[in-house]
This record gives C-alpha cells, sequence and structure tokens, in this order.
C-alpha cells in the first residue's frame, strides 16, 4: 500500500550506512489511487530497494489533492517519475512495470 | 459598435428547438453559424501552419470576456505565454489586463518527447487535473486549447492517447464549457491525427489558399450538427482588430427597391435616363475603351452625389487620389472640396495588392465604416488579373447584392477589350458582368476624319424609359456635355465632321433665307404692278363712263327734242288738239 492518503508523501530508506554516490531525488505524480498508481509506486520501490539502496528518497504527489503542483513539473500523463537529483532531470511516465525501460530512463544501467 | 453589420446575409437566428448556442464575439462568424457555437460543447478548429488558427481561438475567448462576459481559458501547447501576449498585443488584445482581472487564465503545456521514457500504461489525467484547475481557477464558460494535437508528437502510445482523447471531449461536454480545439491541416484529413473523430458537433478549417500568388484566408464550417449553417467558403480578413468573417453571399434576392431616383450629375444623361437619373440603391456600369471618360462620368456622379449632402465612397485601382484630384479639376470638378468636407473619401490600391475576397472584404469594411450612399468602383476590369472570370462576378454580385441589401447606388466603370470599335456592335463584358447590372452605359471611340471622338449612348436601364439615341459624349472644362449626333445618308459625325456639318448647314441655311427674299422680293413687285394697273384700268374706266353718260344724255335729249317737235307740228296741222294729250 502506497501512502498516497497524504497528498504528498515522502518515502525515505534507512540513512545509508555507506555513504558512496549522491542521494536520489525522486517525485512521483499519480491522480488518485488508480491501479496504475499503485503499480508504479510498487514498482518504483523495487527497483530503488534493488538498485539505489539507501540511497533514494521518493516523493509521491497526487494532483487530485494538489492539482496546482500539475504545472510545474508540466504533468500531463499519469503516472509520471521525475528523477530531480542527481541532474539532469528525467521524466518517465507509465506505471513503471517495464523495468528495462525504467533502469534506461533512469540511467540506472551502469550502475550494474 | 461590433455588432454592426451582423445579421446580415439572410440566415435566420436560433431556433429555440435548435441547439443552444454561444456567440463567439467573431465578427460574422455568428452570422453564418446563425448563433454562434454550439453551447457547452467543443468545437474544433482546424486548419495549415499560418492560417489564423490561435487567433480564432484566443478571439473567441477575448471576444467572450470583453463582449459576453464569459470568462476564459486559454491552453497553448505550442507558443509560451509571453509571446502569446506579445503577439497578441499587437493586435489591440491586452491578455495581462485580463488576466489582471481574473477573467483568463493563460497557460503553456510543454511536452518534450526526448526527456520523456514510456515505461507501461499511463493515462492523462494530469491534463484533466491541469485543465480542470485552470477552469475553476476564474469560473471559465470557454476554454481554447491550442493546439490540442501536440499532444501526438509527445507521447507514443497512440491507443492510449486516442482513448483519452475521447474521454477529453466528454469530460468537456460534461463540464458543459464551450471548447474551440485547434488542430493541424493534415493531409487527406482535416486534422493531421484524426481529432474530427472526436469533436462530432462542430468542425470548421481555416484555409490559406494563394492563387497568382495572391493569398486569401477562407473559413468553411464543414459540419455543424443539429443546426443550419453557412456552407459556403467564407474570406475573412485578419485586421487590426481580429478576424472578420465576411458572410456577404446573399442568399436570396429579396432586397427591396425604391422609386427614388438620383441624378448622375449629367443633366442630359438624366434626361435619357427618363428625366430624373439612376434609380437610388441600383447598380450602373459605365464601359469603354481606355480614355473614353469612364472615369468622368464616375468622378461627376460622386460629385453630384456630395452636392446633396450624400457621402461618395469612390475605390480606384488605376490612380492616386491626388492624381484623380488634379485630373478631374480639368472638366470642372473640384473633388478635394468633397474630401475636406468629409463627404468623399477615396480608396485608392493597386488591384494586385491583395486577392479578390480581401478587395471584397476591404471594401465592406470600407463601406460599413463609412456607411456612403454612393460608391464607385474604377475600373472593375483591373481585378482581372487577380482572380478568373467566376470569381471576379462573385465578388461583385456579392458587392452589388450587398450595396443593394444597404440602398447604397454603385457605379461601376469596365474597360472594354481594344478589338470592340464599331460604334453599333454591343461589346461584350467579361463574363456578362453586365448582367449583373441595372443600368448599363457605352463609351466608345469613333475613328475617322483624322480624329477620334467618343460616342455615348445607353445599353439598358432596367426599370426606366430611357432614351435610345447615340450621343456625342463632350469632356469640356464645365464638365460633360451629351451632344446630339448629325446623321445623314454619310453615316454619323463626330467632332469636327459634326462642326463642319454645322458649319455647311449654317451655310445653306443662309442661302435659303436669300432666296425666300428674293422671291418674296418678286412677289411683292409683281403685287404693286398689278395694283397699279388695276388703278390704271380703274381711272381709264371712270373716263370712259364719263364719256358714254354724256352720249347717252345727248341722245336722250335728241330725241326728246324730236318727239317735241313731232307733237308741235301735229298741232300746228290740228291733228291734235292743242293742249290735248298725245295719244287720244
Amino acid at each position: 500500500m502506497m501512502p498516497v492518503k497524504k497528498s504528498i508523501a515522502e518515502v525515505s530508506c534507512e540513512p545509508g550506512s555507506e555513504p558512496p554516490g549522491e542521494m536520489w531525488e525522486l517525485r512521483l505524480y499519480v491522480a488518485g489511487q488508480t491501479p496504475n498508481s499503485l503499480t508504479a509506486f510498487e514498482n518504483l520501490k523495487n527497483i530503488c530497494q534493488e538498485h539505489l539502496e539507501g540511497r533514494y528518497r521518493i516523493e509521491v504527489i497526487d494532483l487530485v489533492a494538489n492539482p496546482q503542483l500539475a504545472k510545474g513539473d508540466q504533468i500531463i500523463a499519469v503516472p509520471t517519475l521525475i528523477r530531480k537529483l542527481p541532474t539532469p532531470v528525467k521524466k518517465i511516465i507509465g506505471n513503471l512495470s517495464n523495468t528495462e525501460k525504467v533502469l534506461v530512463g533512469l540511467d540506472l544501467r551502469k550502475v550494474n | 459598435m461590433r455588432q454592426k453589420g451582423r445579421n446580415k446575409g439572410g440566415i435566420k437566428t436560433t431556433d429555440t428547438r435548435e441547439l443552444a448556442k454561444v456567440p463567439s464575439g467573431i465578427k460574422g462568424f455568428d452570422v453564418i453559424t446563425g448563433g454562434g457555437l454550439p453551447k457547452g460543447r467543443p468545437s474544433l478548429v482546424s486548419g495549415g501552419p499560418g492560417c489564423g488558427k490561435t487567433l480564432f481561438a484566443m478571439e473567441f475567448i477575448i471576444r467572450g470576456i470583453t463582449d459576453y462576459n464569459e470568462p476564459g481559458v486559454f491552453v497553448a501547447f505550442e507558443e509560451k505565454i509571453d509571446d502569446l501576449k506579445k503577439n497578441f498585443k499587437s493586435l489591440g488584445f491586452d491578455l495581462d489586463d485580463l488576466a489582471g482581472q481574473k477573467k483568463l487564465v493563460l497557460d503553456h503545456i510543454f511536452i518534450d518527447k526526448t526527456e520523456i521514457e514510456e515505461t507501461g500504461e499511463y493515462d492523462l489525467e494530469g491534463l484533466f487535473i491541469r485543465l480542470g484547475a485552470l477552469i475553476d481557477e476564474v469560473g471559465a464558460k470557454r476554454i481554447a486549447i491550442d493546439t490540442l494535437e501536440a499532444i501526438f508528437s509527445g507521447f507514443c502510445n497512440e491507443a492510449i492517447l486516442r482513448s483519452e482523447l475521447r474521454r477529453l471531449f466528454l469530460w468537456l461536454k460534461d463540464k458543459g464549457i464551450t471548447a474551440v480545439v485547434t488542430g493541424e491541416r493534415g493531409d487527406r484529413t482535416i486534422t493531421k491525427y484524426g481529432l474530427e473523430e472526436y469533436v462530432a458537433d462542430c468542425v470548421i478549417t481555416l484555409d490559406h489558399r494563394i492563387t497568382n500568388q495572391i493569398a486569401t484566408r477562407r473559413l468553411r464550417i464543414i459540419k455543424y450538427r443539429g443546426s443550419v449553417h453557412g456552407t459556403d467558403e467564407y474570406p475573412f480578413l485578419i485586421s487590426q482588430d481580429g478576424i472578420s468573417v465576411l458572410p456577404i453571399t446573399s442568399l436570396s434576392l429579396s432586397h427591396t427597391a425604391t422609386t427614388e431616383r438620383i441624378g448622375s450629375g449629367i443633366p442630359r444623361l438624366d434626361t435619357m435616363l427618363g428625366g430624373m437619373g439612376y434609380y437610388r440603391g441600383s447598380s450602373v456600369l459605365v464601359s469603354g475603351q481606355a480614355g473614353t471618360g469612364k472615369t468622368s462620368i464616375a468622378a461627376t456622379f460622386a460629385d453630384a452625389a456630395c452636392r446633396r449632402g450624400e457621402k461618395c465612397l469612390f475605390m480606384v485601382f488605376e490612380e492616386s487620389e491626388s492624381q484623380l484630384t488634379r485630373n478631374m479639376r480639368s472638366i470642372g470638378l473640384n473633388l478635394g472640396q468633397w474630401v475636406k468636407k468629409g463627404l468623399l473619401k477615396f480608396h485608392a490600391v493597386r488591384p494586385t495588392a491583395y486577392s479578390l475576397e480581401m478587395h471584397l472584404s476591404m471594401m465592406i469594411k470600407f463601406i460599413e465604416e463609412y456607411e456612403p450612399q454612393v460608391i464607385i468602383v474604377d475600373p472593375i476590369s483591373n481585378l482581372y488579373p487577380v482572380g478568373d472570370d467566376i470569381q471576379v462576378r462573385s465578388m461583385l454580385m456579392r458587392l452589388i447584392d450587398y450595396a443593394k441589401s444597404s440602398q447604397i447606388t454603385g457605379l461601376f466603370t469596365n474597360l472594354s477589350a481594344d478589338e470592340v470599335s464599331n460604334a453599333y456592335a454591343l461589346e461584350a463584358t467579361h463574363l456578362h458582368v453586365s448582367s449583373l447590372m441595372d443600368t448599363w452605359m457605352i463609351l466608345k471611340h469613333i475613328e475617322g476624319n483624322g480624329e477620334r471622338n467618343r460616342a455615348f449612348s445607353i445599353v439598358k436601364a432596367r426599370g426606366l424609359a430611357h432614351s435610345n439615341q447615340l450621343r456625342e459624349f463632350i469632356l469640356t472644362s464645365q464638365g460633360i456635355q451629351l451632344l446630339d449626333l448629325y446623321k445623314g445618308s454619310e453615316g454619323v459625325f463626330f467632332g469636327s465632321a459634326r462642326v463642319a456639318q454645322e458649319n455647311r448647314e449654317a451655310a445653306s441655311r443662309v442661302i435659303r433665307n436669300e432666296e425666300i427674299e428674293r422671291k418674296q422680293r418678286e412677289l411683292d413687285r409683281k403685287k404693286r404692278i398689278m395694283e397699279n394697273e388695276i388703278a390704271m384700268l380703274k381711272e381709264k374706266f371712270a373716263r370712259d363712263e364719263d364719256d358714254i353718260r354724256i352720249l347717252i344724255e345727248q341722245d336722250l335729249s335728241r330725241e326728246k327734242s324730236v318727239e317735241q317737235g313731232k307733237k308741235d307740228l301735229a298741232v300746228l296741222r290740228n291733228a291734235e288738239k292743242r293742249g290735248s294729250n298725245r295719244g287720244e
């Protein structure tokens, strides 16, 4: 279950014991608790767990509750995942079920 | 101000049974659609680049705010808000001001495909939410989305896009918001991505066509469900105050005709036209070869109109205002004074400056602004390089119809082809433009005797008992004169031949007069002789009478004396008693 009851939810991993690598800041835009939103959140969590253990922060924004926030990141499709950090900003849409594409989109491939 | 000119064109306004409509506020558009766009529904405006889609959408929003007090939202996919503001400022729309009044929201939705990776299923709820937020921000009744199709370039999954678009239009309908959605024209379809599939109610195409290097903008309503609408391609203008669509193809010939007559400015011509000149609101064609005096007739008519205190719009395609004014001074017309008084306005422009439709649009626009009683177009033949016969005819027809419906008298000049030089042949106008005209007058060059002269005649004058005579047309410093022609066994005399004939006639008249006088004198003389003779005879007779009378008396007295002598003798002989009666 993803914590979208709050309009802006933050899910952080435990402070990492290993310092290497910079902090990943990810923002997931959803519109209510639709199946796609839930799937996207699950997939994102899994990917982060696997590839960014201890180095990520996910911010979930529910546009139904905060419609004005859609403008800043030019959100049209939901779910949309934005990689705020590290720069450059990356934008990924869809429910993130195509892991391969998500990794490409987030530039995570080289990590493995 | 903008209300003016609407409801012309003869389309009935919305029936209550028909779809509810929202006036777009775009000049002329509401006339051809019979009231505007379908209320609470999306309409599609499609067209190629630079055809005015964005302006149409923006004007719909702005007029909604300024004219109908309906707040609006403008969503741009392609242009940045700052650019939009700048662009529309040049058209006189202050977007900042309206936004400041909380009546307008502008938003730029930016899609960049290069930074988007698609990783599974998604929907466009984000767009819906954004639009919803914008609509709620000002309580919008109108929304314009320009150009929605940009999302097709931003996302790959067409299946999702299409179902989302369908959902978007249903959503807009549910919201009860009147929407204008623009789309790029496709190769064979109305829009590139087939948006017309989703917008079932009203589809409008805008077109920017170039013929003979001249561009014309046109608007057509492809469909309008549940409503009667004009089906033609309507030319439209983009001017300083936005779009104006011109619904000037009148659907019927229903203009009322007056019996009022107005003078042509040439007294003799008025006489030829049944005594009082043209009908008000009629169309007059003056055709003739180069230099026959068409413009002079037109200018004289303009002058006459201004003298009556009427306003005249003079559209010139060949000369500039000052050139025409100067030239007309040579026939005693001071047009400059009327310009100063505001009774005469020139609109001088090269025919190739714009397309036919644009010319028509400009003319109509000028007429609406200036409201003249008389319009002059000099000459219509100069429009032929701009359009083909059918187009020119159709344009003139619409101009004439428009003028007639407003009771404006129109005088048009037409340059005839040079081949037609026979004075008596009826010249052909291009594609029978003449049939559009109520009165048709022809000017011709007649060559002969080493000179060129002008002949004038009235070919037709609907409803006027006009003269069938040819006249010689002369331009003098006092104006135009129409003189009688001399016609005889040797033909028709013009110019100096006419003068010579006049002289000859004068000479022979002198001779005739002398002859008569001579005969008169002869007669007098004879009479005097006769009278003398009578007097002499009378005298002689009187003398004779006296003589004869004397003789008679002498005879009588002689007889008496003889008688007495006989009596005396008898007495003497006692044959008779003395003193007794004779015969006893």
